[in-house]
């Protein structure tokens, strides 16, 4: 049980890796600010839900558990507002270049 | 371990790389997210080190705070930077970088000259947690054994306020900080606020409450609860208070006065200042906490709001 717990926590945290790995490159190498809004926040989402589901099985009991996800959605939620305010900032072309 | 290791020391690299690109940056924009970010990074590195309390307030304070009063002032020198830039010229930098080199030099050598184990009063601190009745030792150097470090400490924040308000105009004097903070029509930050604003309220008690046992602490906490306080000046849906109100100064005051009444009133009870009564030493520490915290959030908020931008109203 505990050797496929292993396996699922190995293998949720190295996806997340790689949404984070991808969203860097995304941010790095997309042409404008909303392409390279849209990789952020993928790693932000996606990345860190998958990084914090494999950590569940590992957490001490249900409370930690429980404050895992909510600095998950807390996080989204940041994300995803800030995201926002610089897409409409970028729209109004103050961060165009 | 070597995997720690390898770990820590790509950290470190982190961070150096961090810092060096915040000092070459051209803008002064760029230079401050690049110190932000070499903030959080500190703050792993002292997570990586086990002090979690360092990496909260460094997190906090040295990059939260720190890194929006540095923001609020690239806006205000956005007009003069030129005149500045063009007036500092490559000697100004060159006598710059040699100090700042002599001082990391000097650094290095009083951190590579300990001897190893390096002194220490942690096994002190140990033995007399029983007096105080604390669970985190860090609040009890804080609270009981450098009492008197934290009491400044807590009177600085005061007095950086009073700095930033006397550049105030004589007409706005008294009046509120900053522009009026209109609600934003699509209502992205009012949503934020109303939804974030209870949920730190709680994280921000939270962390002052669990700072005598566990880390976390006064400031810490004040700087989250002054950080839903600003978010919801921000989206527009309360406006920094008149700086002339009196229960404002009140509130201010309140906790460094508290403290100070606390520390000489040992004079009198166990024989010397900031000596806490037998017994008692919790719960005098936790009313100081309880007295400082609103006094901090308070401070950081208005620190943050500017000096007074506008008439005093009546």
């Amino acid at each position: 049980m505990s050797y496929l717990l292993d396996i699922f926590t190995i293998a949720a945290i190295s996806s997340g890796a790689f949404f984070f790995l991808a969203g860097t490159v995304g941010l790095l190498r997309f042409p404008d600010a909303l392409t390279r809004l849209h990789a952020l926040t993928k790693a932000d989402n996606l990345g860190l839900g998958l990084v914090v589901l494999g950590l569940l099985p590992r957490a001490q009991g249900p409370l930690e558990a429980l404050k895992l996800v909510i600095v998950w959605l807390l996080v989204l939620l940041a994300s995803g507002t800030v995201a926002q305010l610089i897409g409409r900032a970028a729209r109004r072309g103050s961060f165009l270049e | 371990m070597t995997l720690v290791l390898a770990l820590e020391i790509f950290l470190a690299i982190l961070v150096v790389a961090a810092a060096i690109w915040t000092i070459t940056a051209r803008e002064t924009f760029a230079a401050v997210v690049g110190f932000v970010t070499y903030g959080l990074l500190l703050a792993l590195v002292w997570m990586s080190l086990s002090s979690a309390d360092i990496a909260l307030t460094e997190a906090a304070i040295g990059s939260g705070v720190t890194g929006i009063l540095l923001l609020g002032a690239t806006a205000r020198l956005e007009v003069a930077e030129k005149s500045i830039a063009a007036r500092s010229g490559t000697a100004l930098h060159l006598v710059a970088a040699i100090v700042c080199g002599l001082v990391t030099i000097g650094l290095a050598t009083v951190v590579l000259a300990l001897p190893d184990p390096a002194p220490t009063l942690a096994s002190a601190v140990a033995a007399n947690m029983r007096a105080v009745d604390l669970g985190n030792p860090v609040a009890a150097v804080l609270l009981a054994y450098r009492a008197l470090d934290t009491l400044i400490e807590s009177a600085v924040l005061p007095l950086a306020l009073i700095g930033v308000w006397s550049l105030a105009s004589d007409r706005f004097w008294g009046g509120r900080p900053g522009v009026q903070q209109r609600p934003d029509r699509q209502g992205l930050m009012v949503f934020l606020a109303r939804l974030l604003a209870p949920f730190g309220l709680l994280t921000g008690i939270y962390i002052v409450w669990v700072g005598t046992d566990a880390p976390g602490g006064k400031f810490q906490g004040g700087t989250i609860l002054a950080a839903m306080w600003i978010l919801t000046i921000m989206a527009g849906i309360t406006n920094t208070p008149p700086t002339g109100r009196l229960w404002l100064r009140i509130v201010l005051i309140t906790g460094p006065i508290v403290f100070l009444a606390i520390g000489l009133a040992g004079f009198v009870v166990p024989g010397a200042f900031l000596a806490y009564p037998t017994g008692l030493a919790k719960p005098v520490i936790l009313i100081i906490e309880a007295a400082l915290t609103p006094s901090i959030a308070a401070s950081l908020g208005l620190l943050l709001a500017g000096p007074p931008e506008r008439m005093p109203e009546g």
